[in-house]
């Protein structure tokens, strides 16, 4: 168990079986009242927040995580296996865990799972993931601006707005955390 | 201004708040006084943790012993220097802080009042003119007339309950700082007033026919942020006895060190006179006056 004065910002706690993230964090001491541990916490099951005061003689839960490095391999029905590199022990994650993540995993990446009492909460995928282009518009040669934008398809069916200069066959760079074009990395022609 | 040139125009504004303080304090017949930073007994209160200092306790305030200064016949005191809380650590918090502590023979909280408006008025017309202080988003004029709210209305109005009919400590804390303290304007300074008389500590309680009785206590609000606290002290021994006594035994039931009982100022205050005393952080006045919103951005160095 936590005191209430070992709460700080990013600290991990336990509340009713639940972990949660504290996002932002204040002391506050009204005049002669009790010291009071003001908290902003993330869900870190479903990403919702909250606020929370703690008092001075309260008692947080403690919740038992652990990170996991752990390279993807294939896929298995609805199940993304990953294996450790070392052991080679294999790792199940149900595609609904994986939500939006599924999109931007390709075969060896390097992702960072997080347990909760032993079961998968959440994966981290490295911040970009290089994905070709297979459908969009024709580009416009010399359109350079990247505010004008277009949809386009991945290889996976993954819909994503681009800038009108990209052409089918280019690789470009994916931002994993928000799903939004960030680049491109090399264009499909040869030259 | 960059991050050093700030930090230094930060230290000496700070330097000059000091000076106008003292100035305004010689102006009005003070006596600056020293009382002593170790102490043996550091005043019992529910949620005032002191820092040990080998055998004895760092001060918590220079409250005690500046009443025995009363008791003896001085009669306008003030003190400013350093005091300790063990624990108390945040962006308006440093458990090493700087108190400015005054004391007015014949005086009461009301009176406390118009002293602590006069001086801060004069030290942010002298640190910013007619500008208005510009602090945490907040544009505070000081030289309008400041609000006054009683606690039984502004709790009643912003969390729905009134805890001078029925007293909850927790609940009040919490309700404070969560609801009460967001709810109060910002753009002029906010005195909240009558205290539920379980929150007293050591002011006077009065009672009136008819209404509930209520502690002579006031605290400061400027900008929402906390700045003094200010008594009618009270001057009964006996009571002050019980109320330290109570207060030792919750200490004591939530694993809290209990401090030893000031002897010398229990016997000493039977003589005081009736007076009015105050208490400022002065660190949070340097705060209004420069605009830094953490208390760490006004103090030379933190440890």
């Amino acid at each position: 168990m936590y005191s209430a004065s070992d709460l700080r910002k990013g600290l991990k706690i336990e509340l009713e079986g639940v972990p949660y993230d504290i996002t932002e964090f204040q002391f506050v001491k009204p005049g002669k009242g009790q010291a009071m541990y003001k908290c902003r916490i993330r869900n870190l099951l479903t990403g919702g927040t909250q606020d929370r005061t703690f008092r001075e003689v309260e008692k947080i839960g403690k919740p038992d995580l652990f990170d996991q490095e752990l390279i993807f391999s294939y896929l298995h029905g609805d199940d993304f296996v990953f294996s450790d590199p070392e052991t080679y022990e294999e790792v199940h994650i149900h595609k609904d865990v994986m939500g939006d993540r599924k999109w931007f995993i390709v075969e060896d990446m390097r992702v960072s799972i997080l347990f909760h009492n032993g079961k998968a909460i959440d994966i981290q995928l490295p911040t970009f993931v290089e994905k070709k282009i297979v459908e969009t518009e024709p580009g416009f040669r010399g359109d350079t601006a990247t505010n004008v934008t277009k949809p386009a398809k991945l290889d996976n069916g993954y819909e994503i707005n681009v800038p009108l200069f990209i052409n089918v066959g280019d690789v470009v760079r994916v931002d994993t955390r928000t799903g939004d074009y960030s680049d491109r990395v090399s264009t499909g022609k040869k030259s | 201004m960059n991050p050093a040139a700030t930090r230094l125009a930060r230290l000496r504004a700070r330097a000059g708040i000091l000076q106008s303080i003292r100035g305004w304090f010689d102006d009005h017949g003070f006596t600056e006084v020293e009382t002593p930073v170790r102490i043996a007994a550091p005043a019992l209160e529910d949620h005032i943790d002191a820092e040990p200092a080998g055998d004895l306790y760092l001060r918590t305030s220079p409250e005690l012993h500046m009443k025995r200064l009363l008791a003896e016949g001085m009669e306008r005191i003030y003190s400013l220097g350093p005091c300790f809380r063990r624990g108390e650590y945040g962006a308006r918090h440093h458990a090493e802080y700087t108190m400015l502590e005054w004391y007015r023979a014949g005086s009461n909280a009301d009176g406390m009042l118009d002293d602590a408006q006069q001086l801060i008025r004069r030290v942010a017309t002298e640190h910013r003119g007619e500008e208005p202080l510009m602090w945490n988003g907040c544009s505070i004029d000081v030289h309008a007339a400041w609000e006054h709210v009683t606690v039984a209305d502004v709790f009643r109005r912003a969390a729905g309950w009134d805890p001078l009919a029925s007293y909850d400590p927790d609940r009040f804390d919490l309700d404070l700082v969560n609801l009460v303290e967001p709810s109060l304007r910002t753009d002029i300074p906010v005195v909240l007033k009558d205290y539920p008389p379980e929150a007293a500590a050591l002011a006077s309680i009065r009672r009136e026919p008819g209404r509930p009785p209520v502690a002579e206590r006031w605290e400061l609000y400027i900008g929402g942020m906390e700045l003094a606290n200010a008594y009618t002290e009270l001057t009964d021994a006996a009571e002050q006895r019980r109320r330290f006594a109570a207060c030792a035994a919750g200490r004591a039931a939530r694993g809290k060190p209990v401090y030893p009982v000031d002897e010398a100022f229990l016997d000493a205050l039977g003589a005081m006179p009736p007076c009015g005393g105050i208490a400022l952080g002065v660190d949070r006045l340097v705060m209004l006056m420069t605009g830094a919103v953490d208390i760490g951005d006004v103090v030379a160095f933190r440890e």
